[in-house]
């Protein structure tokens, strides 16, 4: 792992002084997909003293299904909040649709963690499904006939259109996860975020999500999931990046996940998915 | 004290005080600040002290921006203390508010000891006295029951404005920002919003009964109902009820108004808590009976499931075998068995005890949820 570290480093400093232009300037002989629907340059991220990303190049192509995958800690949560905008980098950039990144652009759909929020809160699925127009209407407006149809539609994708009057305190972990995604749904978005949507849940809404996650790929939408299960992966996910701190590995599933790229990122006793050969 | 026009007023005003305190009180409570105006409402004498050394007149209008002021100050003091993350945002607010609290005190005592900024209608409150102009602008004498009448429609009037805003930021904070709204801007306007309302009330009815108004009708209405809309509507109307019940009794028996209403505002929520139809402490009670009932017999339906067609099942599946295998005691189980007999779920065969179709079916249901 250190020496991969110390070759990362020394094709960096190597490249010049300023890694990105040298990016532009050289023609690169790799198939390097220009058009990316997130790119990502030299994003540092620290939470006092500690790195929790480092110096990480991410490209997300258009219209791919890709796994972010990496142990507890590697930064995949800083990584899509960074993406957002959430957290302040202290260095890089992250370019959404080749633009720096506004939520104004409402370009993006964000699906947290379901234990960020109170699920004691007073109100029903529907309304949470709702908020996802929220974005588009902006300050002041509230959302009328137009949005809850919507929202009732994004519901009935999650397999959740019964739901629909249900307070949130009622759902089982994995409705409130089919929640959470109808809500992302309704956004409407371009680009896609979810932060770990299978923890945690029943067989059944595993299944549900991994269909809406290949419906969104479908429509040409982007998606890029934070995972954890990585048995799953190359059944899920055509794309992967495997993350620990550092990027160790990004790009197709089947050339991303050998055998010495989960060993870099999760160590010398990472258990390694019986499709991996080494 | 007679039932006068003026025991009408008090009453008023105390409920146009709920009123106005229990709407952003529904969000405090929410965000689990709660005890914020705990501390906005003690530290709003500290602001008053320092408004008057500026205008040395005690009937200013200054002296509520000064008290305000201050109780924005505690905010960002609060917030500053939590962002060094050295300290736990309860005892963040716990160290902030007792320090202004006691240099308002110590300022009003030693400095102010021949005006009459009277420190303990200050720190208790005299609904008593809410009838009585205490701001004057332009000597004008403004009555506090106009004062308070014009926070509430301003609060009821940016709830309305913000409702949405306010909704998404409370549940959801980092969507919220994700989506282009500003978390931290609804933030400080929620909290300008409670200190000019604990200025306002505070000077009817004292810190104490502010901190009742603003955190015990969001609480009890909380329990009582599952939408932010009504649990904002049943707020008001629980803070208003406190508050008129409260100032009728403390008349009526001859005591202290917000000590009464506080008491009648404890009693209501205390009622809530035991008997509020869905969450109150006798629904769960309730609640968890029928769960246990209806878990033991699905504990029977698993258990012959488990043995059905096996060797032991002559064994295991008899009435008087399920004594040894489960250690229930024998009364417990005969009514498990009547219960789930009489729920289609098991019917007796001689000694035996079979599965149903329905009751194949339960087991199935627990035992494929929980292997998968």
């Amino acid at each position: 792992m250190t020496g991969t570290s110390n070759n990362t480093r020394g094709t960096d400093s190597g490249s010049g002084l300023s890694p990105s232009l040298s990016l532009t300037l050289s023609p690169s002989p790799a198939p390097c997909p220009t058009s990316g629907a997130i790119e990502i340059h030299d994003l540092t991220v620290a939470y006092g003293e500690k790195p929790v990303l480092w110096d990480v190049d991410l490209t997300v192509p258009a219209g791919v299904l890709m796994a972010v995958v990496g142990p507890n800690g590697a930064g995949k949560t800083t990584l899509i909040k960074a993406m957002l905008g959430l957290v302040r980098p202290i260095s890089g950039e992250v370019l959404v649709l080749g633009k720096p990144y506004s939520p104004r652009s409402l370009t993006v759909a964000y699906v947290p963690q379901r234990g960020t929020v109170d699920w004691d809160f007073p109100t029903t699925v529907l309304d949470v499904v709702i908020m996802g127009t929220y974005g588009r209407l902006g300050w002041f407006r509230r959302p009328g006939v137009k949005e809850r149809a919507e929202a009732a539609a994004a519901l009935g994708r999650v397999g959740m259109e019964d739901f629909a009057g249900r307070q949130i305190g009622q759902l089982s972990g994995g409705q409130q996860q089919r929640v959470f995604l109808a809500r992302a749904l309704a956004q409407d978005a371009s680009v896609y975020l979810m932060d770990e949507p299978f923890q945690g849940v029943d067989a059944v809404t595993e299944r549900a999500i991994v269909d809406v996650l290949r419906d969104l790929r479908a429509r040409g939408r982007t998606v890029l999931v934070v995972h954890h299960d990585l048995q799953t992966v190359p059944e899920y996910f055509d794309w992967a990046t495997l993350l620990n701190v550092r990027k160790i590995a990004t790009g197709r599933t089947a050339e991303v996940f050998t055998a010495e790229n989960l060993r870099a990122a999760y160590g010398d006793r990472a258990v390694i998915p019986a499709a991996v050969t080494s | 004290m007679l039932y006068t026009q003026s025991a009408f007023e008090i009453t008023l005003v105390l409920v146009v005080v709920a009123a106005a305190c229990a709407l952003p009180g529904v969000f405090l409570v929410l965000r689990r600040m709660a005890l914020v105006s705990d501390a906005i409402g003690h530290v709003l004498l500290f602001g008053i002290v320092l408004a008057y050394f500026a205008t040395r007149d005690a009937d200013s209008p200054w002296l509520l921006v000064g008290a305000a002021a201050a109780g924005m100050l505690t905010v960002v003091l609060v917030e500053l203390l939590q962002r060094t993350q050295l300290v736990k945002a309860d005892a963040a607010v716990g160290l902030a508010f007792p320090a202004l609290f006691a240099a308002g005190v110590l300022l009003a005592s030693v400095y102010l000891r021949n005006t009459h900024l009277d420190i303990d209608a200050v720190l208790l409150g005299q609904p008593e006295l809410a009838t009585e102009p205490r701001w004057w602008i332009d000597g004008v004498p403004v009555k506090p029951l106009w004062v308070m009448a014009a926070v509430l429609t301003l609060n009821a009037a940016l709830l309305l404005l913000f409702y949405k805003e306010l909704k998404l930021t409370t549940f959801d904070p980092g969507l919220a920002a994700a989506l282009g709204f500003r978390p931290g801007l609804v933030h400080y306007g929620l909290m300008v919003t409670v200190s000019v309302t604990a200025v306002a009330a505070f000077d009817a009815v004292g810190p104490v009964l502010v901190v009742g108004f603003f955190v015990v009708p969001a609480a009890a209405a909380l329990l009582l109902t599952e939408r932010l809309a009504v649990v904002l509507g049943v707020a008001v109307l629980v803070g208003a009820a406190g508050a008129a019940a409260g100032t009728h009794l403390a008349i009526r028996f001859d005591t202290n108004i917000a000590g009464m209403v506080a008491t009648v505002l404890g009693l209501i929520f205390a009622g809530v808590f035991v008997a509020s139809p869905g969450r109150g402490l006798l629904a769960q009670a309730a609640r968890r009976w029928r769960q246990a009932r209806a878990f033991h017999e699905t504990m029977l339906a698993v258990h012959l499931f488990q043995h059905e067609n096996t060797p032991a099942e002559p064994d295991e599946a008899r009435t008087d075998g399920l004594y040894r295998h489960l250690r229930w005691p024998a009364g417990q189980i005969a009514a498990v068995v009547c219960r789930a007999e009489r729920h289609g779920l098991v019917r007796r065969d001689g000694d035996w005890l079979r599965l149903t179709d329905a009751g194949r079916a339960r087991a199935r249901t627990i035992l494929v949820e929980r292997g998968a």
